[in-house]
């Protein structure tokens, strides 16, 4: 994990008039917005709003029709998923893509994938560089489930979990590949009281670690009790900003959600 | 030049066509084939003239003796060729269009409904006796049986498999076709008589057999009955609506399962005709469906999968393609060139010429 | 799971030394070991198709194609030029890897139906070459003369020698596909396989993945080909088309794909099926192959290796496709 290194002044992350078209649906029309290195930035926004749309864009599912997407300065967007994810962003999915068949410690593990190297040959004849290697993938694995809580049942297969455990196993394995930046997608969906708290509580445990977290929400509760800043997104364009008070407080926002009722 | 046995087979029935008009010539061997020259015996040019044949080479001796016949410019028959085989796999890209449209499901056994029609014709027309007509609809409908049983039997239990699965079963199905045609057939190629009889037409040069001109008839009756099928009867529309969504079309009434079945049968139906209607001109055998099989969905694809006019536009060029270059190249390879064709439209354009590549990347795969 | 793949080697390795003994011993079964041989050879083909298919999740019909490569590269060099067969091998899997490489890059874009039918096409492709390029390769009527084996100035002649040279190539081979999927290689692939979205997210660079497992298993498909070609120094066209890339895919699917001893089993199981069981049935034969494909497709799909794996627990989901969006 990160260590607690000097923060920069310079944004983290920076959007600078994102826009993404599908066909002839404009998901996001312009997004400018910067994230300052080191908070939790909540993304609210009704249904349809473009929230994952830009989650799928910083992480490099979708390439942004025209505007740039700016991390520690440089330009990425249009990188394949797996170099952003080598260059230090990492994410859940909002519908739990865990690696269902294989045990909770091996999902862990795979997390563990950017930051190892041993390739084919030296794994397939099995060399002494391979084998240490693989013992500190599993130590590091064990140390990040501790971390979350999951430590007990790190042998059990990942698709028999309560949907609450998968969640933080999905948090876990991200964590696994040294992020500096964390997007959650909707980690909160599904669960009860008392495992959003736990979930809360998680994420300010990582961020305090140093990692940067957004995260795309509905529960306003755990936004407005952990979120540092909030960006509202509205049918694909910025609505508003700012912290949990002048977001709640804000009557664009408040609009926006009730007149979608 | 070696022989090749399929080579043989067209030149047979070139042969058949050419023979009528040497009335008391019976043998005439096969010396060498190559693209569209038949080399065979000797004629004299009077001979080659009275057949009415354009024109004829000379090789080697200088008495007056031919020993080839030139049937007419290579570009019109090789034209008149490749047209004649691009309307049978724009038939099977038709068939592969229907099921894909209902159910998104490759079916590999669609070249087998193909060989089937022809073998079936064969046997309605000289073990039964059905005169030519007759066979024709029996064949298409005992196929179109087969295609209901492989609806019923295989594809119904497979609804939930994944992907691969899907692969495979279509896959062991056309073996399984194939197998049973080696057992009711054998091994051997099969001829039916042409539709009508009568010699070639010559045209510009180029001699046409007419059974070729029912090929492409066949093949338009097809695909303008498929045209008002589907744009205007109330059960193809209900068809097409399942394609696009089949939870709103169950939601509205429509069967799907009624509607998947009977794009199994129209599409055995239609490789059927396709079939019998070429029988007659390459003959058929047990084991042809395969690359038929194989080619028409290489038409499908760079049609646009899904698209039936792309489907029937890119079946002739994929024809005409292969037929230059059996003609102009070599025809060993003739076989490679729709596979050539079939690969560069999936690496390059897999949306192919008609389909549009957002709608290709909102497919199943 | 690591501990019992490791008694299950090591049975594995004595069953493979007693089992010529034992056959040659009893009459009625005395040709089971040239069998064996060609079981062995085989399964060289499916351990790779194996890792390919039930780990990496791609579906490749072109296998008999590079096994094919391997046989008339090694064929080709020693019987018209000479060659020493040892380094024609090599030659032989350098080929196929490079074609693999060549074709695998446009072809493991795509996903589904379209991949398998651009596989299916590329075999069909170089079994016409085959066909076709008849100075080189012999065409239809095969080709003849081709050197035997020796090692070190040893002929290897014999069926026993034979088999043990084949299984012996075999069981690196195995050995080498376990470390791979033990470790974060085989991580990569099943993560590939499950969630391939989630994979890349997770860092994994997965095309390159698919690309290298698709060059692997036309690798060991090639060096089979070269150990076929020496063993029954005989080729012909017919050894390597379509028929013989679905029987591939049937022995991994029949076996269980997402198991290497389930690839082991399909193989020697449906070798023995094929060359010896149905010869009862001679003409049938095409027919009850494609009904056992069906069967298996549509009631076994993991294999029959499923079948030891009741255990709750143990991995094993219905093969599934790439899911669909992120």
């Amino acid at each position: 994990m990160p260590g607690s290194e000097k923060k920069s002044i310079l944004p983290i992350l920076e959007l600078r008039d994102v826009r993404m078209n599908f066909g002839g649906v404009a998901a996001l029309k312009g997004i400018l917005h910067g994230v300052p290195e080191g908070i939790i930035q909540a993304v609210i926004g009704p249904n349809g709003a473009g929230k994952t749309t830009l989650f799928h864009c910083i992480s490099g599912l979708l390439r942004p029709t025209s505007g740039s997407i700016l991390f520690q300065g440089q330009e990425i967007s249009g990188f394949v998923p797996h170099r952003i994810a080598r260059l230090g962003i990492s994410r859940t999915f909002q519908h739990v893509a865990l690696f269902k068949s294989m045990t909770v410690l091996e999902n862990v593990m795979l997390g563990r994938h950017p930051r190892t190297r041993s390739g084919f040959w030296a794994t397939g004849f099995r060399l002494p560089g391979m084998r240490r290697e693989e013992r500190r993938i599993r130590e590091s694995a064990e140390s990040y489930l501790e971390l979350v809580g999951l430590k007990e049942i790190s042998h059990l297969q990942a698709g028999t979990l309560p949907l609450g455990k998968q969640k933080i196993l999905e948090i876990a394995r991200a964590l696994a590949t040294e992020p500096r930046l964390l997007l959650l997608d909707e980690p909160a969906g599904g669960l009860n009281m008392r495992e959003t708290e736990v979930l809360g509580d998680l994420i300010q445990r990582i961020c305090k670690y140093g990692t940067t977290v957004v995260l795309v929400e509905h529960d306003m509760n755990l936004v407005m009790d952990i979120s540092d800043q909030i960006l509202v997104l509205h049918y694909g364009e910025f609505l508003a900003s700012g912290s949990p008070r002048q977001i709640k407080d804000n009557p664009a926002v408040i609009e926006a959600y009730l007149g979608e009722s | 030049m070696e022989k090749r046995s399929e080579d043989n087979r067209e030149v047979i029935s070139l042969l058949n066509g050419v023979q009528e008009l040497f009335s008391g010539r019976k043998q005439l061997s096969v010396a060498s084939y190559d693209g569209y020259w038949v080399s065979y015996g000797a004629l004299t040019k009077e001979q080659t003239k009275s057949c009415g044949l354009v024109g004829s080479r000379r090789k080697g001796g200088d008495d007056g003796v031919v020993d080839g016949i030139w049937l007419g410019t290579d570009l019109l028959q090789y034209t008149a060729s490749g047209l004649t085989v691009g309307a049978i796999y724009a038939l099977v890209a038709i068939g592969y269009n229907i099921i894909y449209n209902v159910t998104e499901i490759i079916n590999f056994a669609q070249g087998e409904f193909v060989m089937l029609g022809g073998l079936f014709a064969v046997f309605f027309l000289e073990t039964l006796r059905f005169p030519i007509v007759a066979a024709f609809f029996a064949a298409v409908a005992a196929v179109g049986v087969v295609g209901f049983a492989m609806e019923r039997l295989v594809i119904q239990r497979a609804r939930n498999a994944s992907v691969l699965s899907l692969i495979i079963i279509t896959i062991a199905v056309s073996i399984l076709l194939k197998g049973g045609a080696m057992l009711c057939w054998g091994k051997d190629p099969y001829s039916l008589p042409p539709f009508t009889s009568g010699g070639p037409i010559l045209f510009g040069g180029a001699a046409i057999q007419l059974q070729a001109l029912w090929v492409l008839a066949v093949g338009a009756v097809v695909v303008i009955s498929l045209s008002f099928f589907f744009h205007r009867s109330l059960y193809g529309k209900a068809m097409l609506a399942c394609a696009d969504n089949p939870s709103a079309a169950r939601m509205v009434g429509i069967r799907v399962r009624q509607m998947v079945l009977l794009s199994f049968v129209l599409s055995a139906a239609i490789g059927a005709a396709a079939g019998v209607a070429v029988t007659p001109i390459s003959l058929m055998e047990y084991d042809r469906g395969a690359l038929l099989g194989l080619k028409g969905f290489g038409a499908a694809v760079l049609g646009g999968l899904g698209n039936f006019y792309g489907a029937l536009v890119a079946g002739l060029l994929l024809g005409l393609a292969e037929s230059f270059c059996a003609g102009y190249l070599s025809s060993g390879y003739k076989d490679a060139v729709a596979l050539i064709l079939l690969l560069l439209v999936l690496f390059f354009k897999p949306e192919g010429l008609f389909g549009s590549a957002e709608a290709a990347k909102l497919k199943r795969f | 799971m690591k501990k019992t793949d490791r008694w299950i080697f090591l049975v594995l390795i004595c069953l493979i030394a007693v089992f010529p003994w034992l056959a040659q011993n009893i009459g009625a079964i005395s040709h089971y070991v040239e069998l064996m041989i060609f079981a062995g050879m085989f399964s060289l083909v499916c351990l790779g198709l194996s890792l390919l298919m039930g780990y990496a999740g791609q579906i490749s019909m072109a296998q008999a194609a590079f096994f094919g490569i391997g046989a008339y590269s090694s064929g080709i060099l020693t019987a018209h030029f000479g060659w020493n067969p040892w380094l024609a091998m090599p030659v032989g899997a350098s080929t196929a890897a490079a074609v693999a490489w060549l074709v695998g890059i446009p072809a493991l874009r795509l996903k589904g139906h379209y991949l398998a039918m651009a596989t299916l096409g590329f075999g069909v492709i170089v079994h016409i070459i085959f066909n076709e390029e008849v100075d080189w390769t012999g065409g239809p009527s095969g080709m003849v003369d081709i050197p035997g084996l020796s090692i070190a100035g040893w002929k290897i002649t014999s069926e026993m020698q034979w088999y043990y040279l084949v299984w012996g190539v075999v069981l690196v081979v195995l050995l080498f596909s376990f470390h791979l999927l033990h470790s974060r290689v085989g991580r990569a692939l099943r993560a590939i396989h499950e969630e391939e979205v989630a994979a890349e997210a997770m860092g994994v660079p997965t095309f390159r993945y698919k690309v290298q497992i698709f060059i692997f298993g036309a690798v060991t498909a090639a060096i089979a080909g070269s150990l076929y070609t020496h063993y029954v120094t005989f080729l012909s066209p017919s050894s390597f088309n379509l028929m013989w890339s679905i029987r591939f895919v049937l022995m991994v699917m029949a076996g269980g794909m997402q198991s290497l001893w389930g690839a082991l089993l399909g193989t020697v199981l449906l070798t023995f099926v094929g060359n010896e069981w149905l010869q009862v049935f001679a003409d049938f034969e095409v027919v009850v192959y494609g009904a056992i494909l069906l069967v298996v497709a549509l009631f076994l799909p993991q294999g029959l290796i499923s079948l030891f794996h009741r255990a709750p627990g143990a991995r094993h989901n219905p093969v599934s496709p790439a899911s669909d969006e992120g």
